[in-house]
């Protein structure tokens, strides 16, 4: 059975770190997947996508979902608690308040909305794993780490010679399997 | 030397490693002054526990609550903190929305005054309530009694709206947190910081794919919290404007306390701005022309303010409800007269001295100008509840009401707790956001914004998500 292995190069700026993201994708690291390649970085770069090519977010239906359970769930659970209420004389007034139950439905979307999102945030970001990656502290100061995984010994080898060509300042490497 | 004001808002040149050291220095040694105003804030506490503990045992007389006076000190002091707390949700989530980046150094204590305030604000009605005990009457749940809450009661929306306010700038303020958290993980040693910090940054590793996640994440809940700010204080507002009380059944209540909730949050955002660059030595983050634009962003506030107090002004007037008109009367000339001409003195006039430019380049001045700004936001509060109910529609309740030491008390305990809980989250968790200070240093530094997509087609090859398979292909690299 081959050895699987991972690797993680630390560059001093996004510049290095691109542009060896890009030789990987100008395919000069035979057997290096782009899907492979993970960038850790101190700040977000807004050009990561542009280099990394689109990953999806499903933030925005999280949220959706969330939005739409609070509205219609806190409505019908409103009005089924008024609907109940029988301890209350209503007077001739309407049971079920509609204009009331608008104002507390919103803010339920709102709160539903937001503990949805941060559902989201956490399945999509794939937080709270107890097992993590290869990580430097270096990363959360001012180093740009390139992880590229799923490598055999010969990519493995041609990966850590691409990373010494972008002026990479130091390698982690972790055997898998 | 150079103009002060007119100075970049951050120095560009500034190492990421410096940021983070900085920050996390702050959270270890503070000045003196740090441990004067825990005490002070402690002191203050200790008043407001001592006026709630006698309180609780003797019951609401000394508050000087009565038949007509069923509101006072208490309740305006809740809008007051309610309003305060707005301030947070702007300068977060708004500014961020319009990709302000001057908000990043400063956003995390307002964010942090927000839940704060509201942890402050929530204290009053349990407080109001007198018996306490029974404050979890007032949540809808399950229960062999099968009574439910008054839904159509706007103290009810209150009881919504505030907890749904609470929970969310909550979260915003966490998640925002979550990469510095991740900083100050790396640099705990051990102890009770490096297992707070563990577990409160969720395992971030500063993933490509945790930043783009995380990103969207931020814009929602951006986008939840500010019409979610807007329906807050306008429900407060509901508890007066809907009830038929003179002075009180004003159509422009909502946006009137939605304007003075953001008034009085920026001039709080400006005290705490100095006191914290003071304290945690924060200068090169909070900085001159960054305290610039948050007081021209209070004075336009102030102005859209003072534009909604005259127009409750002119309703009343013009609309000549003659017992909304005597109010209005006797708060300008009757016992309340001092309060309400320095609530127009220091909540109208004095927001125009932060038209100078020397006023905005004194620290010391800009502090006392701020306090006072907040002071006649608070006076404002009161007169609104105060003098209209000792001038009801009935002659034989008209009084004159002044808050007993109990609520003097708490009053002042309530600024205490504020304080504390401040002071210990500055010292537990970095006031300053490095993340954010990083990307504004970053993209100040090198990206022109106009010219970004044209460097980026130049530089790197553009993948079509469609064409992931083909992306390795060496078509795609240019020369």
């Amino acid at each position: 059975m081959h050895s699987q292995f991972r690797i993680l190069g630390l560059f001093a700026d996004f510049d290095g770190a691109f542009a060896a993201i890009a030789d990987i994708r100008r395919f000069k690291a035979p057997g290096v997947k782009i899907d492979n390649v993970t960038l850790k970085s101190p700040i977000e770069h807004p050009e990561i996508e542009e280099v990394l090519g689109e990953r999806p977010v499903h933030i925005r239906g999280w949220a959706f979902i969330g939005a739409t359970f609070g509205l219609i769930g806190s409505f019908v659970f409103f009005a089924g608690a008024q609907a109940n209420f029988l301890a209350q004389y209503r007077g001739g007034k309407a049971i079920i308040t509609v204009a009331t139950n608008i104002v507390l439905s919103y803010e339920m979307l709102i709160l539903f909305g937001v503990l949805f999102t941060l559902a989201g945030f956490v399945v999509g970001a794939r937080l709270m794993r107890k097992k993590g990656a290869l990580y430097d502290t270096a990363i959360s100061v001012d180093q740009i780490g390139i992880l590229i995984e799923d490598l055999n010994a010969d990519t493995l080898q041609t990966t850590r010679a691409l990373f010494h060509s972008h002026g990479v300042l130091d390698i982690l490497e972790e055997e898998i399997t | 030397m150079s103009d002060p004001v007119h100075v970049k808002d951050i120095n560009e040149d500034i190492a990421w490693a410096k940021i983070n050291a900085d920050v996390l220095r702050s959270m270890k040694n503070p000045r003196l002054g740090y441990w004067i105003a825990i005490a002070v804030s402690i002191a203050a506490l200790s008043v407001g526990v001592a006026g709630e503990v006698y309180q609780y045992n003797v019951g609401m007389g000394p508050a000087g609550l009565n038949t007509s006076h069923m509101w006072d000190l208490y309740i305006s002091s809740f809008v007051f903190w309610i309003g305060m707390s707005h301030s947070g949700t702007l300068l977060s989530a708004i500014l961020h929305i319009v990709h302000a980046d001057w908000r990043k150094p400063i956003y995390r204590f307002a964010e942090a005054m927000t839940t704060f305030s509201l942890l402050t604000a929530g204290l009053f009605p349990i407080l109001h309530l007198g018996r306490v005990w029974n404050m979890h009457w007032v949540v809808p749940y399950f229960s062999d009694r099968g009574i439910w809450p008054n839904f159509t009661s706007p103290l009810m929306w209150d009881a919504f709206a505030i907890t749904t306010y609470l929970i969310s700038s909550a979260l915003f303020l966490f998640v925002g947190m979550i990469p510095d958290l991740a900083i100050c993980r790396d640099n705990a040693a051990s102890g009770w910081r490096l297992r707070l910090y563990t577990f409160l940054a969720l395992g971030w590793r500063g993933d490509d794919r945790q930043w783009r996640n995380f990103r969207v994440t931020y814009l929602v809940i951006a986008c939840f919290l500010i019409p979610l700010a807007v329906s807050v204080h306008s429900i407060v507002a509901m508890d007066f404007s809907m009830s038929i009380m003179p002075g009180w059944h004003v159509t422009t209540f909502p946006p009137y306390f939605v304007a003075g909730a953001l008034y009085s949050g920026c001039a709080a955002i400006i005290s705490l701005f100095l006191l914290l660059r003071y304290l945690m030595k924060f200068e090169e983050y909070m900085t001159f022309p960054i305290l610039d634009k948050v007081c021209k962003l209070t004075f336009v506030i102030a102005m859209v303010w003072s534009y909604l107090n005259l127009i409750e002004f002119a309703s009343v007037w013009y609309g000549h409800d003659i017992p909304a008109k005597e109010v209005l009367i006797a708060k300008a000339s009757g016992p309340y007269s001092p309060f309400f001409w320095g609530m127009i003195a220091f909540g109208m006039v004095l927001p125009f001295s932060l038209l100078s430019k020397k006023i905005r380049r004194s620290l010391l001045l800009l502090f006392v100008i701020s306090l006072l700004l907040n002071t006649g936001m608070w006076l404002e509060r009161w007169m609104i509840v105060t003098p209209t109910l000792s001038l009801g529609f009935h002659p034989f309740a008209w009084n004159t009401m002044w808050p007993g030491w109990v609520e003097w008390g708490i009053e002042l305990g309530s600024f205490g707790w504020f304080g504390l809980l401040f002071l210990i989250f500055v010292k537990v968790f970095p006031s300053v956001s490095m993340y954010e200070v990083k990307e504004m240093v970053y993209h100040r530094k090198h990206v022109v914004f106009d010219d970004v997509e044209a460097e980026i087609a130049k530089l790197y090859p553009i993948v079509d998500p469609k064409a992931r398979g083909a992306a390795q292909t060496p078509d795609l690299g240019r020369p």
